[in-house]
């Protein structure tokens, strides 16, 4: 770890939103409301000569008035602020576009799961199980229990092997062989298709318990291969942005580099660290295929991982919409509903994950 | 770093944790499963209460038939837990022989590498017990605006489903379909993209009935390239049911809302009702030289009888007739008998739109799960 | 697991200078113990599914041609569904990556900041709508929907081999497939790319603001730069997720095991990851052995493809601003 310390420096206390452009230009400026009159402007245009050749559709329409948009700013903008300015205008509508275009399929994903899954999201979805249902009625709570069970055995697993193995990794093996293999084999864990997971944890347990074992627990350590490397990554990549100066600054006053990690560079990168392991949950809480082959499906309620199959919400889903019964209905909404609740699941884990990250992150305003 | 309004997330955050915990206090059973069970429903030869818990695998295709006979068993006998794990016929047929699972549901009856382990597990060579138990009709389904009836003679069906033929207005399709117009719309055919127990039905009717039309192979796979394919039966119904000019092949009680078929048979067109499917399993053939106790079938798919619809898919029950423990004995046996039962065959015609075996064939299966028993 | 204190090897040595060497107490060679500890736990289990790949997936390397489903051998079976693999995982990461970057950009730098906090939790969240949700989403929403654009790709581009047509009748295409994969990593890397630019020091950024630098060319020489291994790393997340995502792929694509660019007809290749969802149940014997043969291939891939990245991260490392 080669110290630079001219790159980094500690938090700092001035507000960099207070737009400096506006001191800093000197040419001549566009008015506030220019912008809004130049997208104004390309609307019109663009709406009519679509509107003239009668080929209008909103897709084409909102395409080209924000192509129109840009270049219509860039122009005028350059020719009153410089090119400099009108540079970052440009940027300025393409990354405000790509975000807006990227919520497109965001909202209409949540969108979708919401008008289909509010159908069946009631109380006897929340106490039922399917066990002597068929045909309507029925629930997912013995799915939701599974998932739960299933996700914290993986994460309680995951979360101390990861963030460990990540301090290991910035902190005390910086160099070694050792750490350089585990960082490429921590990458090669990424790319474990989820279903070869689910193999192996099926395999391994097998072994011990003979074939056709369907056990939680399975499901828990295929999650957990899974999530390991994100973690890790997640937690390495935060806990390198940790600056060199902290560190030496805890050593230069004797605090011992075990206390120095868990006082200062954990509860400095803790909010980053809290949405990496967030991720690391949001990415195997929802995984279906290792969970279908390592745990199976059941019908009624089973608390213990240790003994036999678990319902999951993601394989009650994919089974409810995969191989529903006659009328087909029923079986659909429940897995619309099954989904809607994971999401519900994962946003609660989320906040939770912000809230500890709050409650640990350093004071520095 | 980013600390600005610390307090009104802490609020939002608490009230996610409070919802959680709500959700976990919810209570530790499940409302259905604390209920007392309702003591109406099946009866029949599973009446004596039985406990305990065994598991099966297999057979996706079963799994709406499993979940009610599952439903109707555990309502007389409210001690006993059935799991069924729909994770396809193969893994199904694996881990019976590997004795991970008391019974298995297969759309294929085991073959000749598989059936000497199954024996093996089973203790004797009329030990394996192979009942077929879910018989459902597999149904053409198209989807073509202004043509509410369709028939297709074997040829007709090979030849689209082969890509030979690629337009509704086919002179072939013409033939049999006089007084219907039909537009020349190009055909989309349809098919499964998993390997599955309905394409190999499908497939082997093809290979038995449409003579040189059909070139290839009877196939869990799809042996035709290029062609649209979706994932299981819901995949293809919607595929179907998502476009214009469409047609497939998936079980009939999923075809709601989609054109169905009338296949040629003998002289005349056959809807794929339950009884014509019933019909053509009753008048097949048992295959010999698999065991007292065997009761697998060789369709007779290239049937002229009138009223037999040949495109089915049969799905069998396979179990031992001995266990080494009571208790999975007596489960097996309960089930299964509830299962041959005719209350436990209405309740999968119910739920999944399969055809209920005959009386006649009740009649040759019971022996065999009554000898059911423990091997000590 | 690892968690146990049982004091493990010693402590790698501190490469930092004599002046920085920490106090070294018991507590240390505790804490330094389990944390190597857990490394080479990683390295076990990885060693196990390794060994368990290599096992099962050996019988369908020294089985005769004919005995691989299909008939051809075991690399005729597998090189479509590389090809389909990597066709969708390039095109999902195509788009993908540019659009996270912005949005990250958007979120941590051009945002009010009353809207950029709930936006980076939106993001977050739909990084966590399960994989089937997607499936689903992009067989009822996303397929029908595209097929007229798809047609319009056809007539007007259709010269581009990419978009020769014809154009499948229910939209469930490679094309489909990938934008749905990009959708579904977008959160994924947009949530790493986020966190690294919000970790930009704000030295950097206000030095450039007070030198005259508009907010792209702030952004252009201290975020960036900054954040470059860490959006690399995010996208390389994001692939790992592409290349191996199973039940999305399988319930949308319409497979038929032809090589070929065009992303808009009904027959594609199928992906390494959903060819073993939708054969596996139905397979026995050397069948699964091919498919376990084919998972270890794309372990391989993946490998290939986060040892590029790390190399061309470490090639950057004096530009990534950490450490």
């Amino acid at each position: 770890m080669s110290i630079e310390t001219d790159k980094t420096t500690p938090q700092h206390d001035v507000d960099v939103a207070t737009p400096l452009e506006s001191r800093i230009a000197r040419k001549g400026q566009l008015p506030r409301w220019g912008t809004a009159a130049a997208l104004a402007g390309a609307a019109v245009i663009i709406g009519g000569a679509l509107a003239a050749t009668g080929a209008f559709s909103i897709g084409l329409f909102v395409f080209l008035t924000v192509v129109l948009f840009a270049v219509g700013l860039y122009a005028i903008s350059r020719a009153v602020e410089g090119g400099r300015k009108a540079a970052d205008r440009v940027v300025t509508i393409v990354v405000t576009s790509a975000f807006l275009l990227a919520l497109i399929p965001l909202i209409s994903v949540v969108w979708t799961v919401l008008s289909n899954g509010v159908a069946r999201f009631d109380a006897e979805f929340f106490s039922s199980s399917m066990r002597g249902v068929v045909g309507e009625g029925g629930g997912g709570y013995h799915a939701i229990m599974g998932t739960l069970i299933i996700t914290a055995l993986a994460a309680a697993m995951s979360i101390p092997v990861g963030l460990l193995t990540a301090v290991y990794l910035v902190e005390y093996g910086v160099g070694t062989r050792l750490a350089r293999s585990i960082t490429f084999f921590v990458d090669v864990m990424t790319g474990i298709p989820s279903i070869v997971a689910g193999l192996f944890a099926y395999a391994l347990f097998a072994l011990f318990a003979g074939p056709g074992v369907r056990l939680g627990f399975a499901g828990a350590v295929a999650l957990s291969v899974l999530m390991i490397p994100v973690v890790v990554r997640a937690t390495e990549e935060m806990l390198k942005i940790v600056p060199n100066e902290l560190r030496e600054a805890a050593f230069a006053l004797g605090v011992p580099k075990w206390r120095t990690i868990l006082k200062v560079v954990i509860p400095t990168s803790i909010a980053g660290i809290a949405s990496g392991i967030t991720l690391a949950i949001a990415r195997v809480i929802g995984e279906t295929a290792p969970l279908l082959i390592a745990v199976g499906i059941t019908t009624g309620l089973n608390f213990n991982p240790f003994d036999g199959r678990q319902a999951t919400l993601p394989v009650f889903a994919y089974y409810s919409y995969a191989a529903p019964g006659v009328p087909r209905d029923p079986y659909v909404d429940r897995a619309w509903t099954a989904a809607l609740v994971l999401i519900v699941i994962v946003m609660v884990l989320n906040l939770a994950a912000r809230l500890i990250a709050r409650l640990f992150a350093p004071k520095n305003r | 770093m980013k600390t600005v309004r610390h307090a009104s997330r802490a609020r939002i955050a608490a009230m996610g944790l409070a919802t959680s915990g709500a959700l976990l206090l919810a209570g530790c059973g499940a409302a259905n499963e604390t209920a007392a069970p309702p003591a109406s429903g099946a009866g029949g030869e599973a009446a004596a209460s039985v406990s305990g818990t065994i598991s099966g695998a297999g057979a996706s295709s079963q799994q709406a038939a499993m979940e009610a006979w599952i439903a109707g068993f555990t309502a007389v006998s409210p001690d006993a837990t059935i799991n069924y794990d729909p994770s396809g016929s193969g893994a199904g047929r694996d881990q019976f022989t590997g004795g991970g699972v008391a019974f298995a549901g297969s759309d294929a009856a085991l073959d000749e590498e598989e059936l000497p382990l199954a024996q093996e597990r089973c203790g004797g060579p009329d030990g394996v017990i192979e009942l077929p138990v879910y018989i459902s009709p597999i149904a053409v389904i198209y989807k073509l605006d202004g043509v509410a009836e369709l028939n297709l003679a074997p040829a007709t069906v090979a030849g689209i489903f082969n890509r030979q033929i690629t337009t509704w207005n086919d002179p072939a399709i013409a033939a049999d379909n006089p007084g219907v117009t039909l537009p020349a719309t190009p055909i989309t055919p349809v098919n499964r993209s998993d390997e599955s127990g309905t394409t190999e039905n499908f497939t082997e009717y093809l290979v038995a009935a449409a003579g040189p039309a059909w070139p290839h192979e009877a196939d869990g796979a799809w042996p035709v390239q290029g062609g649209e394919a979706a994932q299981g039966t819901s995949g293809v119904v919607g595929a179907v049911g998502g476009g214009q000019g469409t047609i497939g092949y998936a079980d009939a009680s999923q075809a709601k809302g989609l054109g169905v078929a009338k296949i040629k048979v003998g002289s005349e067109f056959v809807a794929p009702t339950a009884e014509a499917a019933a019909a053509v399993v009753a008048a097949s053939p048992r295959l010999e030289g698999r065991g007292a106790n065997n009761f697998a079938i060789e369709l007779a798919r290239d049937t002229t009888e009138a009223g037999n619809y040949p495109i089915v898919l049969v799905s069998y029950a396979i179990a031992c007739a001995t266990y080494p423990d009571q208790a999975t004995a007596d489960l097996v046996k309960g089930f299964l008998g509830y299962v041959i039962s005719e209350d436990g065959q209405q309740a999968a015609a119910g739920a999944a739109g399969s055809a209920p075996i005959t009386a006649e064939q009740r009649a040759e299966y019971e022996p065999a799960v009554e000898a059911i028993s423990a091997s000590s | 697991m690892s968690t146990d204190t049982s004091p493990g090897p010693a402590p790698a040595k501190a490469p930092a200078p004599p002046s920085t060497r920490p106090v070294v107490q018991p507590g240390d060679r505790i804490f330094a113990g389990s944390a190597t500890g857990a490394g080479i736990l990683i390295l076990v289990v990885l060693a196990g599914v390794a060994a368990f790949l290599l096992i099962e997936a050996a019988p369908a390397f020294v089985a005769p041609a004919a005995d691989i489903p299909g008939g051809n051998g075991i690399v005729a079976y597998i090189w479509p569904l590389v090809f389909g693999t990597l066709l969708a995982a390039v095109i999902a990461l195509l788009i993908a990556t540019p659009l996270a970057v912005c949005v990250a950009l958007f979120i941590t730098h051009f945002a009010p900041r009353r809207i950029a906090q709930p936006l980076g939790y939106l993001i977050d969240l739909l990084a966590a709508v399960p994989s089937i949700v997607y499936g689903l989403w992009g067989v009822a929403v996303l397929a029908p929907a595209s097929v007229e654009l798809m047609t319009w790709l056809q007539d007007y581009l259709g010269w581009i081999p990419l978009f020769a047509g014809p154009v499948s009748a229910t939209g469930r295409t490679m094309l489909v497939v990938g934008v749905t994969l990009a959708v579904m990593i977008l959160p994924i890397i947009t949530a790493v790319s986020r966190e690294v630019f919000l970790q930009t020091p704000k030295l950097h950024e206000e030095a450039a603001l007070a030198l005259g630098a508009t907010r792209w060319e702030m952004i252009k020489m201290a975020v960036l730069p900054f954040g470059r291994s860490g959006i690399i790393s995010g996208a390389m997340l994001g692939l790992g997720r592409a290349l191996g995502e199973t039940m999305a792929v399988a319930i949308i694509l319409s497979v038929s095991g032809a090589v070929t660019f065009n992303l808009i007809s009904s027959g594609n290749p199928s992906t390494i990851a959903a060819n073993i969802a939708l054969q596996f149940p139905e397979s026995t014997g050397i069948e699964v052995n091919t498919l376990i043969a084919s998972g270890l291939v794309l372990f391989l891939i993946t490998l290939a493809v986060n040892s590029l990245a790390r190399f061309i991260i470490n090639r950057r490392r004096e530009f990534s601003g950490a450490n």
